[in-house]
């Protein structure tokens, strides 16, 4: 029998904020996906936005794979600020 | 009638509506056909409950005889509730809680958003909260309407039985009485012919949508619930709701 | 607790040194407290212990709404209704927090739930038992969310990251349920009538050993709850949750000035905690294996209504199936 798909959830908690993801839902179209996230992630008051994606569209990365995609950012210091030293004479940057 | 019993026999038709309808989807709790309507169902009963509330409210004050919110609900029999009859009839199938919900929510959205512009400040106040509820009760029925009625066989077919089964209570929603006409006349409740003309004008464009077809609007219509002459339903429905309050009349609190 | 009785498929707990390399390194990760999430290599033990355990709590969720729904059309007062109303909505809304943590597993909502109705999965004993009186309503807010809260609020620290999430999510919104039932019987034990009050005493009576059993057997020496805990899915013994729930529970009794069915509760000031009698267990086995006064109706209820809703579910998918046609035509 045909049965409802699954959509992930996101939500944007207030005006400013990333969406972020908090569950999926069961639908049978996006119209719906929308209206049962609201009843179900909403119920507090808990949004300003809300986005739902087909599950099935989404490709995430394997935790294991986190050494090979994400460790060779450790060593990239050069990337924050507080890597480049400056004399205090030219105050706040 | 004074204009103010006028005014509390117009509110109760609001209130009574709101909380019969609100008691008929409690009966559904554990019950929906997903999981995700257990929790849309729920949501459109305490909407409807709270502004049941809001409106008793209103009119224990107009009253001034010291019966306050719960009274008037808990403790007034079938020939006192003015709820307009489509509110009680029973569950059905999901088309004819559908069919009942869309009828009603179509009703309920035009009818608040003449009274926003309300003369009577406390009303249009109540009912500024209670059209945002609305707005989306009448979305998510809408869309039940037309995804039943031009969903499967089965379901088209169970879609036009539900309309069919409660067009003859939609009379009462559109039919204007005195008490109606006097409460639009003094600026209090919206104007009764564009709200007839908006009833119809929505519900036959989504039924059209739906692939479904609407009775014509000569239809013999089924009346009374604004006068306090229900269908046997109504009797049922306040024995279960009002059980503790009957059982127990000395109690003071809960 | 909401999942009593849960499967994990071992014998006894294996040492490091007898693990895979892959075991290992999830096992150390466990270990040092860091969250398993949905794409990381797991024991398929681990797996399948977290959907009966994440499904039998969904199931609870769920059919927990029954028997408060056997008195939502018979609140006394619009306030209580609302109340009552609302909390039924969160139950709907927990279980269906829940069985999204599960679906990162890999399992199946709707084949899930087609393992309760065919009486293959559990839910907790504790909706098994009727609710005969408006009472009850208080009764379970107090006992059984206060039960469950116990529960939950440990499991917030689980290992799997996204029922460690749900369970966050839960006892933030539950912390008003437990507050809810304990009112509606304080104020019928302060301003009732005798018959109220009576009310409040039999519905103690009937509830209280139920909700102790909500947390399970013993678990002296169950390899199912060693092997939970070395896994951090567990991470209190169901004895010790009793006895925090006891713990926690007897000054409230007190309070409301009613008393438990209990001869043997008294306080223990060596332990520093209060003594009780022993459960029932024949009574907690009899339930779980479906021979409970309500177990029936319970699953008659939920069945009849995926049952008959499947053309209700069938038309929405028929219709979405059309409407992307006429987009794409």
């Amino acid at each position: 029998m045909a049965e409802w798909s699954l959509y992930e959830v996101f939500v944007r908690s207030k005006h400013g904020l990333n969406h972020k993801h908090v569950g999926s839902v069961h639908a049978s179209d996006p119209a719906m996906a929308l209206e049962n996230a609201r009843d179900l992630y909403t119920r507090r008051n808990e949004g300003v936005s809300l986005w739902v994606v087909p599950s099935s569209a989404i490709t995430a990365s394997t935790g294991d794979e986190k050494e090979v995609l994400f460790d060779p950012s450790e060593d990239k210091v050069y990337r924050h600020a507080s890597f480049y030293k400056l004399p205090d004479e030219v105050g706040h940057m | 009638m004074t204009d103010k019993e006028i005014l509390q026999s117009y509110l109760l038709r609001l209130a009574d509506s709101d909380m019969i309808l609100g008691q008929r989807l409690c009966e559904l709790c554990g019950k929906a056909p997903a999981l995700e309507e257990e929790m849309a169902l729920m949501n459109v009963a305490l909407d409807l409950v709270g502004q049941a509330r809001n409106w008793y409210e209103y009119v224990a004050e107009l009253e001034g005889k010291g019966r306050d919110a719960d009274q008037l609900a808990f403790l007034r029999d079938a020939h006192d509730y003015r709820n307009l009859l489509i509110t009680e009839q029973p569950n059905g199938d999901y088309a004819v809680t559908m069919a009942r919900q869309f009828f009603y929510d179509v009703w309920h959205y035009f009818t608040l958003k003449g009274l926003v512009n309300s003369s009577d400040e406390r009303v249009a106040g109540i009912a500024a909260k209670a059209l945002k509820e609305v707005t989306y009760h009448l979305r998510r029925s809408s869309e039940w309407v037309k995804r039943l009625g031009d969903g499967t066989e089965e379901s088209h077919r169970r879609m036009q039985d539900g309309i069919d089964l409660l067009w003859r209570f939609t009379g009462e929603l559109i039919q204007a009485d005195d008490v109606d006409q006097q409460i639009a006349a003094a600026g209090i409740g919206p104007d009764t012919a564009q709200l007839t003309n908006d009833w119809r004008g929505l519900v036959k464009e989504v039924l059209q949508e739906a692939t479904l077809t609407p009775q014509p609007d000569d239809a013999w219509m089924y009346l009374g619930g604004k006068r306090g002459e229900h269908t046997e339903h109504l009797g049922f429905i306040l024995a279960e709701m009002q059980f503790l309050q009957r059982a127990y009349p000395d109690a003071k609190v809960w | 607790m909401y999942a009593q009785l849960v499967e994990t498929g071992a014998k006894r707990v294996r040492t490091l040194e007898e693990m895979s390399p892959e075991e290992r390194a999830f096992q150390e990760r466990v270990d040092a407290e860091i969250k398993i999430e949905p794409k990381n290599w797991m024991p398929d033990g681990y797996r399948q212990t977290l959907i009966r355990q994440i499904s039998q709590h969904a199931h609870s969720e769920v059919v927990g709404m029954l028997p408060e729904g056997n008195w939502v059309t018979r609140a006394p007062t619009l306030k209580r209704k609302l109340q009552l109303m609302a909390k039924i909505q969160d139950e709907a809304g927990h279980g269906l927090y829940l069985y999204s943590a599960m679906e990162t597993l890999g399992a199946d909502r709707d084949e899930e739930i087609e393992k309760l109705h065919s009486g293959k999965a559990k839910y907790s004993s504790i909706f098994n038992y009727p609710t005969i009186s408006w009472a009850d309503m208080g009764a379970i807010g107090w006992l059984v969310d206060g039960a469950a809260i116990v529960n939950q609020v440990v499991l917030q620290r689980t290992s799997y990251g996204p029922y460690s999430r749900a369970m966050i999510r839960i006892c933030k919104e539950e912390s008003f349920h437990q507050r809810q039932g304990y009112q509606i019987l304080l104020d019928m034990m302060r301003g009732g009538t005798e018959e109220q009050k009576q009310m409040v005493q039999d519905s103690i009576n009937r509830l209280w050993w139920p909700s102790l059993m909500m947390f399970g057997p013993h678990d002296d020496d169950s390899p199912n709850s060693q092997q939970s805990m070395a896994w951090k899915i567990k991470r209190k013994s169901n004895d010790e949750l009793r006895q925090m729930f006891i713990d926690q529970t007897v000054p409230q009794l007190e309070f409301l000035g009613c008393t438990a069915p209990d001869p043997d509760l008294k306080w223990n000031e060596e332990r520093g905690h209060y003594d009780f009698g022993e459960i029932n267990w024949q009574e907690f086995y009899d339930v779980l294996k479906g021979n409970g006064p309500c177990n029936r109706e319970r699953i008659t209820t939920r069945k009849k209504a995926i049952e008959e809703g499947a053309w209700v579910r069938e038309a929405a998918v028929a219709y979405a199936e059309k409407q992307k046609q006429r987009a794409a035509a």
